[in-house]
Formats: structure tokens, C-alpha cells, sequence
């Protein structure tokens, strides 16, 4: 516990290190960031109880928003609205809107297939299909009709796997079971897989919480690396991760959209005391 | 236990201590308890099979008198004209009754006579018939023929028939005992493998009957009722597991299916006699018939087991296949159903089994009739195993008694061959995830 603590101090200091030398240089990009996704009075209801109370939040377009907070706080359940995966639950009912493109994708006339082509998933568990490497990369492809023959189909598991830096370890063994590969290598393998159906948004929720430190290092250097081709939401319990990895951060606490900002200030000065709370390490 | 060394262990160690005695005890209890039903178990089933097993195993094999026969031309074909109709009309009987005659000339009187064409089944003219038509150029000639023993000379042989029991209570005479002794001394007498068994239909006399119909039977039966009940019921468990909404009717429908796997297999039989018989007016004795209503008998067992291969199957191969962008046919098609066809697959051999062994049901749409003929399709008159079993079973003559028990023998065969195959899918299929 306090070696965790004394984690979260580091990662203090060198955020406030890294606020201090964007003082110097002001930041150039900010104004021109368009709002991929922005949630207005997001409600989410799980069979009566409420989980989410009146989320307001915008997820900026090629960058990384982190959805930081202690268990059971819903941002899991906020990620879930994105791509309408709440559907799939018996009992869950979604209010407000969410505007994606202009387009509100809680509205009935969102075709959710086309949504979820749109929008990616990469879930907490790596849940590779227990078919071949290949078959796993080319299933979202297929489906969509994205390949006209096979050499087109080849070149996307190969562009996937290369951009998920899988390809170099697994291209001897593209017909072998994904299930076979290690717990690092199966995230990464259905990063791929969501990258293939060249999604706008890609969805992480708690990507490495299985995996131990170095294959965790290695999704985050990709999560930086395609980050300039997708709209990345991360939820993750890990604040260095955070810290690391999202550009933006937003704070949930017992199903309220507590504090948002860029990580940086989230992480350095955060308004409210209950983040300042959380991200030292104090409770969650 | 309590050296003074221990002593000092804490009282929570102690007080863990004096229960471990009781908590061992307790496991070894329930191990025996365990052990003793398994062993009940073990025992029942091998008096099941011994018994069957030494009751039956004699009628794999068929006792055979050979004889010298003379294919005579006066008898077989008169009018030397090898007229195929002439030929197959013939009293191959009388050649019979001429080559025993022959061996026993001794025999004058017309009693003994018929008690000494006794010993030869009635079938050994049908088979000199078959020589003959194949081949009749044996016409005029004299062979050496293996010819099929009487009922009672077969039980006399095998030993079910006790030679000292007083002569009007035994189905085989003195005078026939002593013809039969002869034969052996000259070796005459052997004792092939029944191939009539596994190649003819049901007859009246136990040396020809054959259990080749009920399996041709059993088979069409299976047939109807796997075309039948297999995607039905996995279209039911997966639309009512993958697709319907859960209500208070999806609840209802699924305590009836429940309740339809637990109706007696009698009732199922009077449905198919009142509603496919008498209303729909279909063949009677037919295995299609016996397919449909054994489906309905079999179709909830496959819609529970499907059910629950269903539910195995993780939920994030599903969020995996839906975060694509997969329909929910494409989910359940491309993932979840092929996940769980091997749970299916298990599901419906075991309700297949039990349905391969059911009789009741069919007794009431007419597949208990005597049938000879071997079923040609799905609407021919038939008979199946387990009726052959109990019509057999009802027999007087004493060579059934053995005949039942193979019967019996090749249906257990059957059934442990399928549960066999349903253990080895389970096996090899068992998570895959």
C-alpha cells in the first residue's frame, strides 16, 4: 500500500515536470480539437437501480481519453454506452444522448451493427475467438464485406497484426489457435481485431488489468502509437497508466462524472478534493 | 497427540485440533457412502450382463446336421426343362425328407417317419430352393449339405432341454433322441455361426427368425425421429436462449418443455395413434410413424441439453463477436453455436439412446405386429429392437428364451456404443476456450 502510494507521488512529480515544461511552451493543438463523441446527460438504469446519474462528457477526436475512478464507479458502464453495449444486457436502459458525428447513437434509428463497426472494442479479459490467428484478424472484415478477394483480406490481418505489433511474432503461425498465444499476445491480438474493421473510436476497458508489467508496457506503447489514427477511450484502475497513456482524463465517483480535464491538470491540480483524493492514493 | 512439548500451542490451534478427528471422520463416511453406492452400481450391472450374457450367448451359434442330399430330378424338376417358375415351385421338402430317409433307412413307420423329418427345420427346403436357383446344374447330383436343425434339436444340443425328464413332457421324443446321438457319434452334427440371426426378419420358428428387421426397423425409426427432433430442438434452444425476451410466457414455455420431457413414452404413443393414425390417417407399423412420435418424446431432451451447451458458452466470445459489429444471427452462428454443438451433439445421442431403447410408445401405433419382411423404407410395416425384444420375450418355444437375451445383447451393444460416443465428444471438445 504505501509503495503504491509513493508510486502515485512519482507519477505526481513528473506530471507536474511535464505541466511545468508545457508552461514554457504553450500548447499548440488545443483549439483545434474537434469532440468525437460528446455525451449529454448520459443515465444508465441496471433494472431499476441507477448506475449513472447525468454524464456530460466529450471525448476529443485522435486522442486518448482515460476514464479513471474506484470500482463500481460506471465507467465501465459509460464505455458501454458508447458502442451501445448495453444492449446485450437484460434490464439495462440508457438515457440522454450520445452524439457521435452529429449523430445521436442512443436514437432508435442508429443501426447498432454499423455502430459497432464504428466504434471498437478491446475488453478487460483478451477473449481471442477460439479460431486461427488469421480467422480472428479477417472475422471483422469478413462480416462487413470490407475485402474483395483474399490477397486484399491478407494485406488487412497483415496492416492489423503489424500496427497491434504482433506480426513479427506470430506471422510463422497465422493458422494456429489465438488461444494459444500468451495473455500479452491475445490482448494485442484483439487489438488487432478491432483495428482491422478500421474503426473511428476503439474502446479499451481495462486492457492490461490481466496482463503483468511488460506486456502491459507493450499495449501502451501501442495504445501511443495508433493513437494518431483512432479515438482511444481507456477505462483503467491504474493511475500511472493514465497518466501515461490519455491526453484527457475524467473521474468517476459512485456513478457521477466527478472532474474532466486534460490529464495533465487532472493529475496536477484537480478542482475537486475527491479526485485529489483518488489519484493520491488515498481511497478506490 | 498432547506431548508436553505441545502445550504451548494456542488455544485457536488447539480448538482446530479437536475437530480434525471429527472433520476426517466425516470425509471417510461420505467416502464409503459413495464407495457402496458405486459398488451397487457396479454389481447390478454385471448381474444384468452375466445374466444376459450366459442366456444369450448360445444363440449366436445354430446347430446344423449334415446330410447327404440327392438333388433328384424327378422331384425337383419333372419335366427336364430348367424352367426357372418349375424350379422355384418345386417340393424341396420331399428332397429333404428323401435324404434323411436315406440316412436313417431303418425307419419304416409313418410316425416315426414324421418324427424323424422333425429334426430338419422347415427352412433347410428354402435353402436347397436358393442352391438350386443359382445354380442348376447341382440338379441330379449328390452333395454333402450342412442343413438347419429343428428349434428342438438345437435346445437338445445346446443343453436347455434335460434328456431324463419323463418323454411326454419334453418337446423331443426318444426315438428322435437316439437319431440325434447317431448323427453326433458320426460328426455329423456342428454348430456355425447363426448368420440367419443377423440377416432375416422375425419368424414363427425360432431357427429362422432373425432380429436383421427389427435393426432395419430401429434404424429408420432413428432416422425420422433424428431428422426430426435434432434441428427442431436446437432451433428451439437457440431462439429460446439467444433470442427471446424473458417473460413470464418464455417462463411458461420453458416449465412445458420441462413437463414434455417427463411425460410418460405411453402417452406420447397414444397421441401418435390418435392424432398420426386416426386423423392424419398414416401407415400403420411404420417407422415413420414411430419417428415422429419418438421426435416429440426426444425433442425436449435435446432442447434442455442445448440450452445448457448454450449457456457455457462465455459471454465474451459474445461481447468479442457483437463489439465487431457481428449481428446477433452472426453471433450466435459464428461463435456461440459452434462452442456448443458438441454439448448439443452429447444432448442428442443420449436422448437418442433412450429413444432407441423405448417401446411402450410404439406398442400402441401397431410396431409390435409379426413382420417378416425386411422394411424397405420409412412406411413399410417394421418392427424395432426393444419390441422385437418384448414380442420374443412372449414366446413359448424355448429356443426364444436365447434369441431374446442376444436380442437383448445387440441393443445394449447399440446403446453403449452411443453413450460411448457421447463421452468421447464431451472429451474431446471439453473447453475450448
Amino acid at each position: 500500500m504505501f509503495a503504491f502510494q509513493e508510486n502515485k507521488e512519482e507519477a505526481k512529480v513528473t506530471q507536474a515536470a511535464q505541466a511545468q515544461e508545457a508552461e514554457v511552451i504553450p500548447v499548440p493543438e488545443e483549439p483545434t480539437i474537434e469532440n468525437k463523441v460528446v455525451a449529454d446527460k448520459v443515465t444508465v438504469h441496471y433494472s431499476g437501480a441507477q448506475a449513472l446519474f447525468d454524464i456530460d462528457l466529450e471525448i476529443p477526436e485522435r486522442r486518448v481519453t482515460s476514464l479513471i475512478g474506484p470500482s463500481g464507479c460506471g465507467k465501465s458502464t459509460f464505455l458501454r454506452c458508447i458502442n451501445r453495449m448495453n444492449d446485450t444486457i437484460e434490464g439495462c436502459e440508457v438515457g440522454g444522448t450520445i452524439m457521435m458525428d452529429g449523430d445521436n447513437i442512443n436514437g432508435n434509428d442508429i443501426d447498432v451493427v454499423e455502430l459497432r463497426a464504428r466504434v471498437g472494442m478491446v475488453f478487460q479479459k483478451p477473449n481471442p475467438f477460439p479460431k486461427s490467428i488469421y480467422d480472428n484478424v479477417a472475422y471483422g472484415p469478413r462480416i462487413h464485406g470490407l475485402a474483395s478477394d483474399n490477397t486484399e483480406l491478407d494485406e488487412i490481418v497483415h496492416r492489423s497484426l503489424e500496427k497491434a505489433g504482433l506480426w513479427n511474432e506470430v506471422k510463422d503461425r497465422l493458422l494456429e489457435p489465438g488461444t494459444g498465444l500468451s495473455g500479452g499476445q491475445q490482448q494485442r491480438l484483439c487489438i488487432a481485431r478491432a483495428i482491422a474493421v478500421s474503426p473511428e473510436v476503439i474502446l479499451m476497458d481495462e486492457p492490461c488489468s490481466a496482463l503483468d508489467p511488460i506486456a502491459t508496457a507493450k499495449i501502451e506503447e501501442l495504445i501511443d502509437e495508433i493513437r494518431e489514427n483512432f479515438t482511444i477511450v481507456i477505462v483503467t484502475h491504474s493511475m500511472q497508466q493514465a497518466a501515461r497513456v490519455s491526453q484527457y482524463t475524467a473521474f468517476f465517483h459512485l456513478g457521477k462524472l466527478v472532474e474532466k480535464g486534460t490529464t495533465e491538470k487532472i493529475f496536477t491540480e484537480p478542482d475537486d478534493q475527491r479526485t485529489q483524493d483518488y489519484i493520491t492514493g488515498r481511497f478506490g | 497427540m498432547n506431548s508436553p512439548q505441545q502445550k504451548t500451542v494456542n488455544p485457536t490451534t488447539q480448538k482446530i485440533r479437536a475437530g480434525l478427528k471429527k472433520r476426517y471422520a466425516a470425509e471417510r463416511r461420505f467416502q464409503l457412502y459413495g464407495m457402496a453406492g458405486i459398488s451397487i452400481a457396479v454389481i447390478a450391472l454385471l448381474i444384468l450382463f452375466v445374466t444376459i450374457g450366459s442366456k444369450g450367448y448360445t444363440a449366436f451359434v445354430q446347430t446344423h446336421v449334415e446330410l447327404e442330399v440327392f438333388f433328384d430330378e424327378q422331384i425337383i424338376d419333372p419335366s427336364g426343362e430348367r424352367k426357372m417358375k418349375e424350379l422355384s415351385r418345386a417340393n424341396y421338402a420331399g428332397v429333404v425328407k428323401a435324404s434323411l430317409r436315406a440316412r436313417f433307412p431303418e425307419v419304416k413307420n409313418r410316425r416315426d417317419k414324421r418324427q424323424l423329418y422333425g429334426l430338419i427345420s422347415t427352412g433347410a427346403a428354402f435353402d436347397l430352393r436358393e442352391m438350386v436357383m443359382t445354380d442348376p446344374s447341382i440338379i441330379g447330383t449328390t452333395r454333402t449339405i450342412k442343413l438347419i436343425a429343428s428349434d428342438d434339436v438345437d435346445m437338445l444340443i445346446k443343453g436347455h432341454i434335460n434328456r431324463d425328464t419323463e418323454e411326454s413332457a419334453r418337446p423331443i421324443k426318444d426315438k428322435q433322441i437316439a437319431w440325434i446321438d447317431q448323427l453326433e457319434e458320426a460328426g455329423a452334427v456342428s454348430m456355425p455361426f447363426n448368420e440367419r440371426l443377423f440377416s432375416r426378419g422375425d419368424s414363427r420358428e425360432p431357427e429362422l427368425a432373425g432380429i436383421w428387421g427389427a435393426i432395419v426397423g430401429s434404424f429408420y425409426t432413428m432416422l425420422v425421429t433424428l431428422a426430426l427432433s435434432f434441428p427442431l430442438g436446437v432451433a428451439a434452444a437457440i431462439y429460446l436462449e439467444e433470442f427471446a425476451h424473458k417473460s413470464k410466457l418464455a417462463a411458461l414455455i420453458e416449465v412445458n418443455i420441462n413437463n414434455l420431457a417427463a411425460v410418460p413414452s405411453i402417452v406420447f404413443g397414444l397421441l401418435g395413434l390418435a392424432v398420426f393414425l386416426n386423423f392424419f390417417q398414416m401407415p400403420r407399423s411404420a417407422p415413420l410413424v414411430g419417428g415422429v412420435v419418438l421426435a416429440l418424446m426426444t425433442f425436449p431432451t435435446i432442447i434442455i441439453a442445448g440450452r445448457a451447451a448454450l449457456k457455457s458458452v462465455p459471454p465474451s466470445i459474445r461481447e468479442a463477436a457483437a463489439g465487431l459489429g457481428a449481428s446477433r444471427t452472426q453471433v450466435v452462428f459464428h461463435h456461440v453455436l459452434p462452442l456448443a454443438m458438441p454439448g448439443i451433439l452429447t444432448g442428442t445421442i443420449i436422448g437418442m439412446a433412450r429413444a432407441v431403447g423405448e417401446t411402450a410408445p410404439l406398442l400402441m401405433i401397431g410396431m409390435v405386429a409379426f413382420i417378416v419382411d425386411i422394411p424397405q423404407g420409412v412406411t413399410d410395416p417394421a418392427s424395432v429392437l426393444p419390441v422385437q425384444v418384448y414380442l420374443w420375450a412372449d414366446a413359448p418355444e424355448r429356443a426364444f428364451v436365447e434369441r431374446t437375451s442376444a436380442t437383448t445383447m445387440v441393443l445394449l451393444g447399440f446403446l453403449i456404443a452411443m453413450n460411448a460416443a457421447a463421452v468421447m465428444l464431451r472429451k474431446k471438445f471439453e473447453r475450448r476456450w
